[in-house]
């Protein structure tokens, strides 16, 4: 029903951002950062460490405060205002570099307790939804391991799929593939791609150039809290107009 | 050579360690007490010193000891001045004490193994003790039947069922038992009402520390969130009580609850009973540890939890009462209980302020010349009472960590 409202009115962005700017302390870590995504596209944002690219991503469910500029997501705009981050927050599912997976907890209770807490859902069918996600996944046979037991792929996969189970219209990544071992990489990518495949609205911060030329709409390169340069896969790949972008691609993509 | 000598085994395989010769009882005792002339020396050295001490030991409590200090107050030392007439009370508490423990046992574990079986008989074994009176045999034995029946009754509700049955019961407990305690009809009804100042002895001692427990953890949570709140005017009042609260002995705690509260309290109002004011006092002292102890769990949780908590939208209170919480006082829980055992031995410090509790009643012996010179009999007793009770509260924890995977699952991850 949310994909069919977001349909209904495809030609309105989901995500706005205008000139938004942090500092921590003296530091300016975002200097005036604007972003428009549509329903169901998929931005791909790199750059160097520090860039921001993080702190960025992170102001959009505001677990960093922005301190000027505007940040409208879904129609409700991030303020001070409590009641509303917390609506924002469940429409917009997050995917960190490093899982934080909750380790009290079982795999199951990982995916359930969100949507049972916050949703109000009955457990039932906060387990049937999660059971369904896990295969969705491919790992419904962990569903009562704790994360400790699991491999990083298997551990960022049910981080996917807790993030999923609350059934957002957004899902940010934050290096989700930066922590994990070269043949898990693949794993986790494949659900992502997957995912991009069935509709959902996605950022994506990650250095795999594969994924950014398969799925990725947009691309975003940030560089000192500043997007130097955006556009196609294509455009930014093979055509990029500014120096700093040829010279970080050419790091990157050299080896 | 040897390392040129490749395992023919593939790789597949699981080879099962190397079997080791020999007697396993004797190779224990070679490689651990005999495993070089020094340590053989040590081991000698050590089990004479035991066997003479031990022996000592053995000769005092058997030989030298008149134990009819202890046999002839053991119901005194019990309960202190109780009114005789109304034990029943005590004991009637104590059935619901062992109803309680049965539902626990089966709530909260699967199968019976022989640690809740040794937990299970300790009534059975206080029963079996020499100096046990016939009427408190009798007693032991009905507490024994209800535990097991309670064990048996819980065994018919579901998993869920049982454990929610187990935490209302446990929480409605002490009340329940402090209001029998108390009394709540006139003189000639059922249960007339006995000042708290003939509370005493065991019964006390044991009350004040169960109170202090109960409350003083979530009231340390509390304080502990407080202290980290952003709310300035907060944060000053948490850290500025746990500082003044730490800086203060809790004897000089007790005398201010004790003396000076009542000095303070508008004389219009009832004065507050002496056992309520010393418990009060135990709780708010012990609650300033306890923050501290909660804080520092807390400080233990990485900021990545906190942000998967609100990434998924919880709120900032239930992020802590769900995802925070549980974390860090699982990290903490040997540090809290040794709290609790230093709670349970610190209100021995109540005699000083005029409550008999089991030292108190201990020393009140003693000043009775009948008893002149049986202070070693009666300090052994009232120690070994006292340790039994920490050392099971130990006991305790360690099942506990144990049973929540404390330090295993966690140090696996990441």
């Amino acid at each position: 029903m949310n994909r069919n409202s977001a349909r209904a009115r495809a030609e309105d962005p989901i995500i706005i951002c205008r000139d938004v700017q942090k500092w921590f302390g003296s530091f300016h870590a975002l200097k005036g950062i604007s972003m428009e995504v549509m329903p169901q596209e998929v931005i791909v944002i790199f750059g160097p460490s520090g860039s921001g690219k993080s702190t960025f991503i992170r102001t959009i469910n505001r677990l960093e405060a922005h301190q000027s500029g505007q940040i409208i997501v879904d129609g409700i705009e991030l303020t001070h205002d409590v009641r509303n981050i917390e609506r924002v927050r469940m429409d917009t599912g997050m995917v960190f570099q490093q899982f934080n997976l909750f380790p009290h907890l079982t795999v199951m209770q990982n995916i359930t307790y969100a949507p049972m807490y916050n949703r109000k859902w009955h457990r039932r069918k906060a387990e049937k939804v999660a059971m369904e996600l896990l295969e969705r996944v491919g790992i419904p046979e962990q569903a009562e391991k704790y994360p400790s037991q699991l491999s990083g792929g298997q551990q960022q996969r049910v981080a996917i799929a807790r993030a999923l189970a609350m059934q957002p219209k957004i899902m940010l990544f934050d290096e989700p593939t930066s922590a994990l071992d070269p043949e898990m990489i693949k794993e986790v990518l494949d659900v992502m791609i997957e995912l991009a495949q069935s509709g959902m609205t996605m950022i994506v911060i990650t250095h795999e150039m594969g994924f950014a030329r398969g799925v990725a709409d947009r691309l975003f390169f940030f560089d000192e809290g500043l997007v130097v340069e955006s556009g196609t896969a294509d455009e930014l790949f093979n055509f990029p107009k500014e120096e700093r972008t040829k010279q970080f691609l050419a790091q990157i993509l050299s080896h | 050579m040897a390392l040129a000598a490749a395992p023919a085994t593939d790789p597949q395989s699981n080879v099962p360690p190397p079997e080791r010769e020999g007697n396993p009882v004797l190779r224990w005792i070679r490689e651990n007490l005999f495993s070089s002339l020094f340590d053989s020396v040590l081991t000698v050295i050590s089990l004479l010193f035991l066997f003479f001490a031990l022996r000592l030991a053995l000769d005092w409590v058997f030989n030298l000891a008149q134990w009819e200090v202890i046999t002839k107050n053991i119901s005194i030392l019990m309960k202190g001045s109780y009114p005789r007439d109304q034990v029943w009370r005590i004991w009637l508490g104590l059935y619901l004490l062992g109803a309680i423990v049965g539902i626990n046992l089966r709530a909260w574990n699967r199968e019976l193994n022989r640690s809740i079986i040794a937990i299970a008989a300790i009534p059975l074994i206080l029963a079996l003790l020499p100096f046990a009176s016939e009427h408190a045999r009798i007693n032991l034995i009905i507490i024994q039947a209800t535990i097991a029946a309670a064990y048996l009754l819980t065994s018919i509700a579901g998993d869920k069922r049982r454990r929610r049955i187990a935490a209302v019961s446990s929480i409605l407990y002490i009340p329940v038992f402090i209001l029998l305690l108390e009394g709540f009809t006139d003189e000639d009804g059922i249960m007339p009402l006995v000042k708290s100042d003939l509370w005493g002895g065991l019964l006390l001692s044991v009350l004040l520390a169960a109170v202090g427990i109960i409350f003083s953890l979530p009231l340390g949570i509390m304080l502990a969130l407080g202290r980290r709140s952003r709310q300035p005017a907060i944060s000053a009042l948490c850290i500025t009580y746990i500082e003044v609260v730490r800086g203060v002995p809790l004897i000089s705690i007790l005398f201010m609850g004790n003396i000076m509260l009542q000095l303070f309290m508008p004389q219009s109002l009832p004065p507050i009973d002496r056992v309520v004011r010393v418990m009060v006092a135990i709780t708010l002292f012990t609650a300033a540890y306890m923050a501290e102890i909660v804080r520092g769990g807390l400080q233990a949780i990485p900021k990545g939890q906190y942000d998967a908590a609100y990434a998924l939208g919880f709120s900032g209170l239930k992020s802590m009462r769900v995802i925070i919480l549980p974390q860090a006082l699982r990290i903490v829980i040997p540090v809290i209980v040794s709290q609790f055992i230093g709670l349970l031995l610190d209100t021995t410090l109540v005699a000083l302020v005029g409550l008999f509790d089991l030292l108190g009643i201990g020393q009140a012996i003693l000043s009775n010349p009948n008893w002149l010179g049986r202070s070693q009999e009666v300090y052994v007793f009232i120690g070994l009472i006292y340790w039994i009770l920490a050392t099971s509260m130990a006991f305790a924890s360690q099942r506990l960590e144990k049973s929540l995977g404390v330090g295993r699952n966690y140090d696996e991850s990441q």
